[in-house]
């Protein structure tokens, strides 16, 4: 009876009936502007700010972090302004999640001091003694390795030279080892001695936090 | 090789792999559920809860569940087409592949190797393994089909057939992405295009893998073990065809108030309320083919297992849609309630029917009796309390968190912390512990049985 007994025919049209939905909802979209729209407030990364987004994925804290605010009256009082397509032109992959054991991320930039992250990734529950959030004090001994930033943000589209990137990196070290840095006592607290004039992962993915939703509060300042 | 020529030992093989993944994934996840109460086993990066959360879903979604499907797939191809398989030894070199592709997958992801797409997180290296796998795969499927003696396909091959070719899409589609190094990649879609194309992916490779083959082995299996056949062949071609063309347009349900287009969204809506009506098809063809013959749910230990699997799958295809909804996903979305949700299709509906498969199967194909038919059905109560306990608790922890989130004071403030919302959910992840722990014991006792029947003598008369 029909294609019932013709295999291969059957998986053509099998292959056909499964695209349709996919071409309308997954592929189309991809070449529609509106999908992912541009916004010259949102900046790239930097080079730093990359680094922590790796490590902030290579730990899975997307896990239970999401990075979207929903246009929901108490969602908005307890994070900030709602998420505009417009913030994401940059990430790859998006980093917006499925599930809240922790809160939602996406307006953390700012929110806090360097000290508060320091001590909050070394101890969550030296905070909150209650949190169930695994400490990341061991960040903070791992060296940044910064050898491949360049390449990433090559891939990455951010347009920067090479300069630029090693501009950054030295930026950020000269910031975060100044004696007069806001958060130089609970950094030095949380830092290994020998890599206190160095960068770590720890500063990597707390320079990361602080960019998250910055060029949105940006905006809205002006 | 046996007396009808067919080539079970790859469908061995893939049996007790997913038995292997099945205990492995369910230690990692009582080790994680441990960890959402007290993270004091989060003792080393490589067993902190971001890392191994996703060894666990791959775990059991790539190990378990398509070992389960392969295990089950080359029997019923076999059976179904009456050939035994064209290319034997592709087959047992797919399945050495497989089992050490699965290890590396677990190793790298302990390693923080990660993506962080969900259910995609394997590394660039790892998504060519797998595609090189699925070719591996496809290739008997196809020679198999081609060279058959039986005529006409039946429905259970439909299915094989539909999951052979979507995968692959979604697959490839949603890893494409740019090596760093070997370690290292990014995705080639940016922002709200590639939680599209992710969401279109986990969507559906959930429905592909957990669902389309598992229906196989339901259509396949069902009538085998009850001796009675399917009611309506009819209502399995317009549920088969319905299904497959509905799933693909669901993915969006998952971003639901997200900055996601609204249009998407909203397709995704009005698709995820018309699948209920295929789903369906399958759970009413079902029920009505036991029509008459209810008694065997006492009679017989294989049935109970089948009609309670659909059941979940019922309820399960009828809540997913139901959250869908954006007033409902409002209130739901990032809850335990969708983990809930998620654990009710796999421990009740996946579990449930791969278990009543190998009861049946592994007799059948190493021409041995069930060791025992009192442990399958301790096993079948130990997991189907476990499973109801597990998942009730997260609907009601579920609840109480979008509540509590929710919930202001008459001057307009928010009346709970984040913390104070997380917090009032650990004695709920304390039972939920519990629970996974009675489930896991039922899952040890189905695996015993398995290694006990295989470890007899053969029966006098070979099935």
């Amino acid at each position: 009876m029909g294609i019932y007994s013709k295999p291969v025919v059957f998986a053509v049209i099998s292959a056909l009936v499964i695209l349709v939905g996919t071409v309308a909802t997954a592929f189309v979209p991809l070449f529609m502007p509106s999908t992912q729209p541009v916004s010259a407030y949102v900046k790239p990364y930097t080079a730093i700010e990359q680094e922590g987004r790796d490590i902030y994925m290579r730990e899975g804290c997307n896990n239970c972090h999401t990075q979207t605010v929903r246009p929901l009256r108490t969602e908005v009082l307890r994070y900030g302004e709602y998420s505009k397509a417009e913030e994401f032109s940059w990430d790859r992959p998006f980093l917006w999640g499925s599930r809240r054991t922790g809160p939602d991320l996406n307006r953390i930039g700012g929110k806090y001091p360097d000290s508060w992250h320091y001590r909050h990734m070394q101890s969550p529950q030296s905070m909150f003694a209650l949190s169930n959030m695994p400490p990341y004090g061991w960040l903070a001994t791992n060296r940044l390795d910064t050898s491949n930033s360049f390449r990433k943000t090559q891939i990455l589209g951010y347009g920067y030279t090479e300069e630029q990137v090693k501009q950054q990196i030295a930026d950020c070290k000269a910031k975060l080892t100044a004696t007069d840095y806001d958060s130089k006592t609970t950094r030095d607290q949380v830092t290994p001695e020998a890599l206190r004039g160095e960068l770590t992962e720890m500063d990597a993915i707390i320079a990361y936090m602080q960019k998250l939703g910055r060029d949105v509060k940006a905006m809205e300042a002006k | 090789m046996n007396d009808s020529g067919y080539d079970y030992s790859v469908v061995k093989g893939f049996a007790f792999s997913a038995l292997f993944w099945l205990v492995i994934g369910l230690v990692i996840g009582l080790w994680i559920a441990f960890e959402m109460f007290d993270p004091v086993l989060n003792l080393t990066p490589w067993l902190s809860f971001g890392r191994l959360r996703v060894v666990h879903t791959n775990g059991l979604g790539l190990g378990f569940g398509l070992a389960g499907i392969f295990a089950t797939a080359y029997y019923m191809l076999q059976r179904l087409t009456r050939t035994p398989l064209p290319f034997p030894g592709l087959a047992r070199a797919h399945l050495w592949l497989f089992n050490i592709a699965i290890a590396a997958a677990a190793v790298s992801l302990m390693a923080g190797l990660n993506t962080a797409k969900e259910y995609a997180e394997l590394e660039w290296p790892l998504d060519v393994g797998v595609v090189i796998l699925w070719v591996m795969f496809a290739i008997n499927v196809f020679a198999i089909l081609i060279k058959r003696q039986e005529k006409q396909m039946y429905i259970s091959l439909w299915y094989l057939v539909a999951m052979t070719v979507t995968v692959a899409v979604l697959y490839i589609v949603n890893n494409l992405e740019v090596p760093l190094n070997l370690f290292k990649s990014y995705t080639i879609y940016s922002g709200a295009n590639d939680a599209n194309v992710e969401w279109w992916y986990g969507h559906n490779i959930v429905g592909f893998i957990f669902t389309v083959p598992v229906l196989a082995m339901f259509y396949y299996f069902l009538p085998k073990a009850t001796g009675l056949p399917i009611y309506s062949h009819r209502l399995s071609i317009v549920s088969f065809w319905s299904l497959i063309f509905a799933y693909l347009w669901t993915g969006a349900h998952h971003l639901m108030l997200t900055p996601l287009p609204e249009w998407i969204q909203t397709v995704a809506i009005a698709f995820s309320i018309f699948l209920i009506a295929p789903s369906w098809g399958s759970v009413v063809n079902g029920y009505y083919t036991l029509q008459g013959n209810w008694e065997q749910m006492r009679t017989n230990y294989l049935t109970k297992f089948f009609i309670l699997g659909v059941t979940f799958y019922g309820l399960q295809t009828l809540q997913g849609p139901l959250q869908g909804l954006r007033t409902l996903n409002a209130f739901f979305h990032y809850t335990d309630w969708v983990v809930g949700h998620v654990h009710m299709g796999t421990m009740g509906w996946v579990a449930m029917i791969i278990s009543a498969s190998f009861y049946y199967m592994i007799p059948k194909v190493t021409g041995r009796e069930l060791y025992s038919v009192k442990l399958a059905n301790i096993h079948f109560w130990l997991i189907l309390v476990g499973q109801l306990a597990w998942t009730v608790t997260m609907w009601i922890g579920g609840i109480q968190q979008g509540a509590m989130w929710k919930e202001t004071n008459p001057d307009g403030s928010l009346t709970y912390s984040f913390l104070e919302g997380i917090t009032s959910l650990y004695p709920y992840y304390r039972i939920r512990f519990v629970s996974g722990v009675v489930y896991f014991i039922g899952i040890l006792i189905f695996a015993w049985n398995l290694i006990k029947t295989v470890r007899q003598k053969p029966s006098a008369s070979r099935a």
